[in-house]
């Protein structure tokens, strides 16, 4: 009898297919960073040409390397990257109206340029000025990016204020005082709240939210659009995120904790907040993280409620534009490819992604780090 | 404080002060506990509250009444006496004829001779080109329950040739008419069609994937270094916000694959998609969204399914592939199969990443395949909540209701099937 293994060239076939679909998921973030990434690196080296004000005084032959400038407009300083008409040019040196250039920058053709033709200035985001500059406005060149990030973190921080205590304190009264029967019945509203669409949430904040705002606070304090009723709404979005994942972490706690307090002559609430929750802690800073990350994450409710314009502002009541927000407006339009607005928008994406990604990486380290083992 | 057998305990009045500075603060302890317990109770109040406000605001707004002020009265428009609503079809046809240009005329024949359309097209059609009703106030259903005089007292004073209706902005008709401008004629039927081919398009992609995935993880793989990497990234992609997605999708499928997306390679192209932003790549865009959701609600699923069953299988000689086809899928299918239901519900009411993949804000026509334009009905509700015009807040509701009823039945879907399975096994 032969009793060796038969070859079974389905079988493998098979176990390739399945061995491929679950590799796809690397691809898939493989495909999110190289595409961030590189449309990225297209933003922070895009020249962008702006008008400077300023025309040359002179005619420029085809092999003459120094010009005279009219003195209005921005200034040009040494190492500038300037264009007349088609031809671009490096200057080396400038002279009291007087510019030494390097003809045919970047492999253009020196041609011949008359008398009063308009000089602009090649403009280029740095690092630098993405990440220290307040203010965001693609039509003049600006790209701060903290207009932006500041309005995310506004109205995160609103939603973490208001999902955070009522989270756990929903979590805490699901798990130790609720009986088995009410929490039948909360756990699927809570549930049904988790699975509206945020778009219906935006509408929500708009046409409920603000007006509730503006009737407590009045109108000229609250805008229509503004930071504070996007964090709130998106709060209550994240309410049974943070709730579900704590009462799990809280029911994981094993009763002999929770009895050996009791023996001690601990009361219910002492109980709770003392040896259960201590306990449950790594969960619920997990909970805690994952949902910061979704909260900055959630772009619906701020695209519909927090205001289209970026906005530098610490006040909640006015419109501010989110990242995931600018991201939705600016690309709802007709986005042409190759523009510094279609750059832009992968490099917010890719903040975002690594902001995200860490907080999720954060939450999965302490889970794994702090997780007390009960047999 | 010792014990003589037969000899009353006798207290000081030092102890007796303890014992009573003890029991108040006990006291004080337990009335501690019970303020928290309110603070808690009330704090899962909220939770149900804020649902409640959600649900009453959206039906307040989808119904109420309305003033409509109509270009030219329905009344004036009856040919010997015979009222527009009890007229022949050919009668309509000359009505329209007389109040609309020869050009539209002409393009409407154009789009559907005469002859082929009903008797109720017609009629609609009059009714949106020439009575052109239109929409002036309108009031939420709260108003229109209690402060139905204050409403009246306002029609007389400022819309004096407006009719008040009371509207219901979610009906059959909101359900099956196309997209408008009009508020008052405007549909959810592009929408919905939009939402339901996206979502086939997603699922054909994800599930197989998904699933195939999840076998993977949990039957074949070793616990090697390169797979610990495959179940992480998958975690973590579960928790990547959708328009990161959306990004990923529009630089992948409608950019680069555009080509592909738009139907051209095949020798099939709408012509009025001169770019890949279509139906396809906005399923495929879904259908990345929710495959880490799929391969992880499926994985608990495949795990739920005892050891003993793939022992037995095993000892009665079959392959692995043969266990996991005969016995484990069918066990874990309940499961797999709720899951990805779940998962497309959140497909459904995704937003983001199809604003940035490209939905057509304003499209008239239903999706006739893959690589026609397209808009779904959570883009629908942005864009008209995003209207800075009241009325379309109202149809905004009608299409959340709608939005709501399709998740709901989505859900229902997912319990039944749970319950029907899970009996047979």
């Amino acid at each position: 009898m032969n009793l060796k293994k038969k070859r079974r060239v389905g079988e493998s076939i098979i176990h390739g297919f399945l061995l491929l679909s679950s590799v796809l998921s690397i691809f898939i973030t493989v495909g999110i960073i190289i595409e961030l990434g590189t449309e990225s690196m297209l933003f922070f080296t895009r020249k962008q040409w702006e008008s400077t004000n300023k025309a040359i005084i002179q005619d420029i032959e085809i092999g003459s390397t120094e010009f005279f400038v009219s003195e209005s407009g921005a200034t040009i300083k040494e190492g500038d990257l300037i264009r007349l008409s088609d031809e671009e040019m490096r200057v080396v040196e400038v002279r009291n109206g007087l510019l030494i250039v390097k003809r045919g920058a970047r492999d253009t053709k020196p041609v011949f340029h008359a008398n009063g033709s308009a000089i602009e200035k090649a403009n280029q985001v740095t690092l630098l000025e993405f990440f220290g500059k307040t203010d965001w406005n693609p039509q003049i060149g600006r790209f701060g990016i903290w207009a932006l990030v500041n309005a995310t973190l506004m109205t995160s921080l609103i939603a973490l204020v208001v999902a955070l205590p009522i989270g756990l304190s929903v979590a805490i009264f699901l798990s130790e005082y609720a009986s088995h029967r009410f929490r039948s019945v909360l756990k699927p509203i809570l549930e049904v709240l988790a699975g509206i669409p945020t778009v219906v949430y935006g509408y929500f904040a708009l046409t409920f939210m603000t007006p509730l705002l503006q009737s407590i606070l009045g109108k000229n304090v609250v805008a229509i659009y503004n930071t504070a009723s996007a964090g709130i709404v998106i709060g209550i979005l994240i309410i049974p995120l943070v709730s579900s994942m704590s009462e799990d972490a809280l029911s994981a706690v094993p009763n002999s904790l929770r009895e050996a307090a009791y023996g001690l002559g601990a009361t219910k609430f002492e109980t709770a907040l003392q040896v259960v929750v201590p306990a449950a802690f790594s969960g619920i800073a997990a909970a805690f993280i994952v949902a910061t990350s979704r909260a900055i994450g959630e772009t619906m409710i701020v695209a519909i409620a927090a205001g289209a314009g970026p906005n530098f502002t610490f006040n909640p009541f006015e419109a501010a534009e989110t990242m995931t927000g600018h991201i939705v407006r600016i690309s709802g339009g007709d986005l042409s490819y190759n523009s510094l607005d279609y750059n832009s928008i992968f490099a917010i994406g890719l903040l975002l992604f690594i902001m995200t990604l860490s907080l999720n990486v954060i939450s999965q380290k302490i889970v794994k780090k702090f997780r007390e083992v009960y047999q | 404080m010792s014990v003589t057998p037969g000899k009353a305990i006798s207290v000081s009045a030092a102890e007796k002060h303890e014992y009573s500075a003890e029991a108040e603060k006990l006291s004080r302890r337990h009335f501690v506990g019970k303020i928290w317990q309110v603070i808690f109770a009330t704090s899962t109040l909220v939770g149900i509250v804020a649902l409640a406000t959600l649900l009453l605001n959206i039906i307040n707004s989808a119904f109420g009444y309305v003033a409509i002020e109509n270009k030219i009265q329905p009344e004036q428009l009856a040919i010997n006496g015979v009222p527009i609503e009890r007229m022949p079809k050919e009668d309509l046809v000359i009505v329209l004829g007389n109040h609309v240009s020869a050009g539209l005329m002409r393009r409407l024949e154009s789009e559907m001779p005469w002859e082929d359309r009903s008797k109720e097209d017609v009629y609609s059609l009059v009714l949106e080109r020439v009575v052109e009703p239109k929409p002036v106030a309108q009031w939420s259903l709260y108003e229109s329950l209690f402060k139905v005089d204050e409403i009246r007292q306002e029609m007389l004073e400022r819309y004096t040739e407006a009719d008040l209706i009371f509207k219901s902005w979610i009906s059959p008709r909101f359900i099956t008419s196309p997209q408008s401008s009009n508020a008052f004629n405007a549909g959810v039927r592009t929408a919905i069609l939009g939402s339901l081919w996206t979502i086939s398009i997603a699922i054909i992609f994800a599930f197989p994937i998904g699933v195939g995935s999840a076998i993977y993880l949990q039957e074949y793989a070793k616990d090697n270094f390169i797979n610990r990497i495959i179940q992480t990234n998958i975690n973590n992609l579960a928790g990547v916000p959708s328009i990161i997605y959306g990004i990923l999708g529009l630089a992948l499928f409608v950019r680069l694959l555009g080509p592909v997306t738009s139907g051209a390679v095949f020798g099939y192209g709408d012509p009025t998609v001169a770019n890949g932003r279509t139906i396809l790549s906005a399923g495929l865009t879904l259908g990345l969204l929710i495959l880490p959701l799929i391969i992880i609600n499926a994985q608990e699923a495949i795990k739920a399914v005892p050891d003993s069953l793939r022992q037995a299988s095993y000892g009665i000689g079959a392959t692995r592939w043969q266990t996991v086809w005969n016995h484990v899928l069918p066990s874990a299918l309940p499961g797999i199969l709720t899951g990805t239901i779940l998962a497309i519900s959140r497909a459904i009411g995704e937003t983001a990443p199809l604003v940035v993949v490209g939905a057509s804000t304003f499209i008239t026509f239903d999706p006739d395949g893959p690589f026609s334009k397209f808009t779904t009905l959570p883009i629908q509700i942005y864009q008209w909540t995003a209207r800075p015009q009241d009325v379309f807040r109202n149809i905004a509701a009608g299409a959340i209701i709608v939005l709501l009823l399709m998740l709901l039945s989505m859900n229902a879907i997912a319990v039944l099937l749970r319950n029907r399975y899970s009996r047979r096994i």
